[in-house]
């Protein structure tokens, strides 16, 4: 009885400890719009860690960790193998509702900021993040160096999807910070999840959430989404355009 | 200048798409064929997945034929009936074979089916179209007569038909094969198939050289309009927006082409256009072959939300 209580008491008092910082943020634009000429974005997320009375003495450094996820979506890996001298696919692995674009910043390097423990409840590091698999009918995640997961990671990596960099979060002031978060061209459209996480001595101390939104506008989001709804008008439309273009140059080209 | 492709998902310069276009229109122009066999391998060089590049090339294919086939039309070079009969093959074929892609799409295996079918007809036709253009310019260095045509197997079968404009007598079946055939094979590969059905027609059907490129066209044509619209309403992966930027590079460059290629003489035509196939089929068999640096690829099941 006692002892219940007094972890009741210890959480509480670590509960109020963690509510002692607040952390406000903001993004620059919360919806990037995807326009013709659009060929990549560095978007900025700006915030500060505010103090109030209950806040610690001795706590003068702050560690960030931001984590941005763009839309999930089910995705397959697949491994080519030599089979009868050409290399085919053979083997693969579904990924279930995985972030389509997956980007970790920090202000020092992510085995700095906290325990590998505490690191791994928190998703912090690309080798951290939840990304589970269906492995035989089960659904689980792997460890970090299995090798599908690896090359999942590293591919998105190639194409600038996924990314980790623990240098990106600078601190202006103690208090006052800003991240760049870019944006590569073939961005996937969607709601973005932004996560700031705030650590101080290796204890995760609280975080807030944001978010920002990727949208086609106009033409590309009119031709996507009638490609899509109406695949029957768009077919007809296409094949009318296809006429229409070879008649023309039968009719510009036939006179000379 | 940039251009985002609203299906493909990815930003490209209009200029360099408009120059491929160009460049395939100037050699399809060149020899009298649709070009989709050089153009679906540029576009998956340049980033384009090859489900959206395949099915994009389908409705460029068809621009290109049609401008071509009208001006056959108006020389009188199009035998309707052998056209239509070719049609009723190539609809069906063209049918499966957009279903067959669909089905392999699921499979995980296109890439490969895309990449092997290349290989081996690339390979076949363009080694046959090489050597034969050789022989025959070998003939014509030593002065020879070239062989008489003599009927083969072909012209014993049943159903035969009489095709006025070709002035030939000959059964539908093996015409309506052959268009099941080429529209199968052009619904996979996102090619218009005239490059084989050419030599087909003149090899083994008998038909008339004078009639034979306009036909062609006119089955490219209606089977590339049917592809677009298959692909279009199962996998939603016509980018219209790319295809009509090769559209218009294929249009202008293939009236160039087409001047060109009266300049040069037929046999060595046929081992230039011998040559380009068989090459582009060499390096799909090299793909294949050595292995790849990636041994992994990704593809995504669609996004949620």
């Amino acid at each position: 009885m006692r002892r219940t209580l007094l972890t009741i008491l210890l959480v509480l008092l670590l509960g109020s400890v963690a509510r002692a910082e607040r952390l406000i943020v903001s993004v620059s634009n919360h919806r990037v719009t995807v326009t013709p000429n659009y060929s990549g974005e560095e978007l900025v997320l700006f915030g500060s860690v505010e103090k109030d009375a209950t806040t610690p003495a001795d706590r003068a450094a702050y560690d960030l960790v931001v984590t941005v996820m763009g839309p999930r979506a089910d995705m397959v890996t697949r491994r080519k193998e030599r089979t009868f001298g050409i290399w085919i696919n053979t083997d693969y692995r579904q990924f279930l509702q995985v972030p389509s674009y997956l980007a970790l910043f920090a202000n020092r390097p992510f085995e700095a900021i906290t325990s590998p423990e505490i690191a791994r409840r928190q998703q912090v590091g690309l080798n951290n993040v939840l990304l589970t698999q269906r492995v035989s009918g089960d659904f689980a995640d792997v460890v970090p160096n299995d090798a599908f997961r690896s090359a999942f990671i590293r591919l998105r990596t190639q194409r600038g999807l996924y990314r980790e960099d623990p240098g990106a979060v600078t601190f202006l002031t103690p208090t006052l910070f800003r991240t760049g978060i870019p944006l590569p061209a073939e961005v996937p459209i969607g709601t973005y999840e932004v996560e700031i996480k705030l650590f101080a001595n290796g204890a995760f101390i609280g975080k807030t959430e944001t978010a920002f939104e990727i949208v086609k506008v106009g033409f590309e989001q009119f031709v996507a989404t009638t490609a899509r709804q109406n695949g029957l008008i768009y077919g007809l439309v296409t094949a009318v355009m296809a006429l229409m273009t070879g008649w023309m140059a039968s009719i510009v080209f036939s006179k000379d | 200048m940039q251009l985002y492709l609203p299906i493909a998902d990815l930003p490209v310069n209009v200029f360099l798409v408009l120059a491929m276009g160009a460049a395939v229109g100037f050699v399809s122009g060149m020899f009298g064929i649709g070009g989709g066999f050089l153009m679906t391998p540029l576009l998956i060089f340049i980033g384009i997945t090859p489900a959206v590049a395949v099915a994009s090339v389908a409705s460029h294919i068809a621009a290109s034929s049609f401008s071509g086939a009208l001006a056959y039309w108006r020389r009188r070079a199009i035998d309707p009936a052998l056209a239509s009969v070719l049609l009723c093959g190539g609809v069906t074929g063209t049918a499966l074979g957009v279903w067959t892609f669909t089905q392999l799409r699921a499979l995980g295996q296109l890439d490969l089916m895309i990449a092997l079918s290349y290989v081996v007809l690339l390979t076949t036709v363009g080694g046959l179209m090489f050597s034969e253009g050789l022989r025959a310019l070998m003939r014509t260095r030593r002065g020879a007569v070239p062989p008489r045509r003599t009927h083969n197997w072909i012209h014993g079968l049943p159903l035969k038909m009489r095709f006025k404009r070709s002035k030939i007598y000959l059964s539908v079946i093996p015409v309506v094969v052959v268009g099941i055939l080429i529209g199968f094979i052009g619904a996979i590969m996102g090619i218009g198939g005239g490059f084989i059905l050419v030599p087909i027609m003149i090899y083994l059907l008998r038909v008339p050289t004078s009639t034979v490129i306009g036909t062609s066209m006119v089955l490219t044509l209606v089977t590339m309009l049917f592809a677009t619209m298959l692909h279009a309403v199962t996998n939603h992966l016509v980018d219209a927006v790319l295809a009509l930027i090769l559209m218009v590079g294929g249009v202008t460059g293939a009236q160039f082409g087409a001047r060109a290629g009266q300049k040069i003489r037929g046999e060595q035509l046929r081992l230039l256009l011998g040559l380009l196939i068989l090459s582009v089929g060499v390096r799909f068999a090299i793909e294949l072959v050595i292995q790849p640096s990636d041994l992994f690829t990704i593809r995504e099941l669609g996004v949620s939300g």
